[in-house]
């Protein structure tokens, strides 16, 4: 068995892991990245449309060159980068095992940071019933054969999820002269970034239906046909309201669950996201692992995972520091709480005791949610019993667009520890509306 | 209003509000809008009313890379109905590895004043390079 150590462990070389590893090596750690692939980027190598980096790198790039600026970032440190190589476990010492060509290896690190990203929903976590022909496949996957490996999945589609993957995949297989019949959503309102269903369906005339699913897939060896029907408040089919879209292939875009199967083995804890439950300065409930990008929360926009990750990145390398990072099990960590019309909210817990050297290093608390249906005129509020403790108003708000919002730490110093931190919305009143 | 020529409901993508915008031009060619909330929604529904454009990413053939695409995409966005001839282009090319993130891949293309760059560097696979070596 191969023995190595350092102080920082990365686990997953995605946009997470790089921005992580970037920041904690600047803070003066011994950083390796440990990635299960070839190479390193992620997912972002196979999403090869623009739209990366608006916020970072104030340019529109594509995947791939997105994660150039990181890898390229990475060439100019000292960082170790392990590739084809896959972490099989983990404990709760931070000793991580992995596999690669070269046999076993043992890393023990003073610290890790999460950032195995997430993995797509499939056919069967959605139960669609009937034969299982060739010619269905999760989004992601079509997506890497079509940018990457050159290959086509089919010539006539049906996408099933308006995810952002799955609408940019329909503009992708119309360029590349297939035919998508039908987007179809489940829901009443799309699930992805506007901006998607405007440039990649709008764009080329490709219908969406929302409030619609499959019911049925046809065909025994190939898919011949998918009928969707449209679907009531509960989720229930309508009869009569199918509609049959001769087709070989179908499309899910159906969702993402983050990726936290080694994150179990060392004890950490789940929450809502399926990703760990954390503080404010990502720390999980095992002290000295962090957790960050789409391994913690699902995110939209690839900025917000970098913005994320530099912050576990810069955690992990304080705790490495001997700076005290305040557990999430102490005593003065109020639980956050998901309150009316919030689908969820991170982190799970702030501290409300921290070191001022601390408070120093990290500046804000930041707050990460996601409503449960889109929303106008809305003011999104944090109570701690009955004190009213923020208050900022959204024209817009929508379940595909997740909100960050600064929680300025003075104003945790005068609350009720006993009491949880409820975040939630409620309609702005009319009087106040017009006003603006 | 009866001296409108042509009107257009255009939903802003430049950030998450996604504001629709009313766009109408008048018969003197003057165009009146309603809905944008800021300055860049009124500058982007206005381009999107007169020439809307498009960044084209796509890929192209690349051999000896140890896989069968470079992903590219045009530097500067390019009018939106000229996106099928473009693709026409870049159907017929095929590049050689190495290919640096950012290299011209084609110049001008179609005259739109527009390069074709490549997304990602790739090497020459490790094991082209040895059947090249072992057959000189």
């Amino acid at each position: 068995m191969i023995q190595k150590e350092t102080d920082v462990v990365i686990i997953g070389g995605g946009p997470a892991g790089l921005a992580a590893a970037v920041e904690a090596n600047s803070a003066g750690c011994k950083v390796m990245i440990v990635e299960r692939d070839d190479g390193l980027g992620g997912i972002l190598q196979q999403c090869i449309h623009p739209g990366f980096g608006l916020h970072e790198f104030k340019e529109e790039l594509a995947g791939p060159e997105y994660a150039q600026r990181y890898i390229d970032m990475l060439g100019k440190t000292k960082i170790e980068v392990m590739k084809g190589t896959m972490v099989l476990d983990m404990t709760p010492k931070k000793e991580i095992f992995a596999i690669n060509e070269n046999g076993v290896v043992k890393i023990a690190a003073k610290a890790i940071v999460l950032a195995m990203g997430c993995r797509e929903r499939t056919r069967g976590a959605i139960k669609i019933p009937g034969f299982r022909p060739t010619g269905v496949y999760t989004a992601g996957t079509a997506q890497r054969f079509v940018n990457i490996e050159g290959f086509m999945p089919g010539t006539r589609y049906v996408i099933l999820g308006s995810g952002d993957i799955g609408m940019i995949m329909a503009r992708r297989l119309t360029w590349e002269g297939a035919k998508v019949e039908a987007v179809v959503e489940i829901m009443p309102y799309p699930s992805g970034l506007i901006r998607n269903k405007v440039q990649c369906l709008d764009d080329f005339g490709i219908p969406l239906y929302l409030s619609h699913t499959v019911v049925r897939v046809h065909g025994k060896d190939r898919v011949t046909g998918i009928t969707i029907a449209k679907v009531d408040e509960n989720w229930k089919m309508v009869p009569g309201t199918e509609i049959f879209f001769s087709c070989d292939t179908l499309l899910l875009s159906v969702g993402l669950i983050p990726e936290n199967e080694v994150s179990k083995k060392a004890g950490v804890k789940l929450g809502k996201t399926n990703g760990p439950e954390v503080n404010q300065f990502l720390q999980t409930n095992v002290d000295g692992i962090f957790a960050s990008g789409n391994v913690l929360q699902v995110h939209d926009l690839v900025d917000n995972v970098a913005i994320e990750a530099k912050k576990a990145g810069k955690m992990a390398a304080l705790a490495v520091k001997g700076m005290k990072i305040p557990s999430v099990n102490a005593g003065d960590a109020v639980p956050l709480v998901a309150g009316n019309g919030i689908g969820y909210v991170l982190p799970t817990k702030i501290n409300t005791i921290v070191d001022d050297a601390l408070v120093k290093e990290t500046g804000t608390v930041k707050i990460s949610l996601r409503v449960k249906k889109p929303a106008n005129d809305i003011n999104l509020k944090v109570k701690n019993g009955s004190t009213e403790i923020y208050k900022k108003f959204y024209k817009h708000m929508r379940p595909s667009e997740m909100i960050i919002f600064e929680l300025d730490p003075v104003v945790l110093n005068g609350i009720d520890k006993k009491l949880p931190l409820e975040v939630y919305i409620e309609p702005k009143e009319q009087k106040e509306v017009a006003k603006k | 209003m009866s001296d409108v020529v042509k009107q257009k409901e255009i939903i802003c993508v430049i950030c998450p509000n996604s504001c629709t915008v009313t766009v109408k031009q008048l018969k003197s060619g003057e165009l009146v809008m309603e809905g944008q909330g800021c300055k860049r929604g009124e500058q982007y529904s206005r381009d999107e009313f007169l020439d809307p454009k498009r960044t084209l990413a796509t890929t192209v053939r690349i051999r000896n890379a140890f896989i069968p695409l470079l992903p590219v995409r045009t530097s500067v966005p390019v009018p939106k109905n000229k996106l099928n001839e473009i693709l026409d282009v870049l159907a017929r090319i095929e590049v050689k590895a190495p290919i640096k993130c950012g290299d011209v891949i084609l110049e001008n293309v179609l005259g739109l004043s527009s390069n074709i760059i490549a997304t990602r560097s790739l090497d020459v696979d490790l094991c082209y390079k040895i059947a090249c070596e072992f057959h000189g």
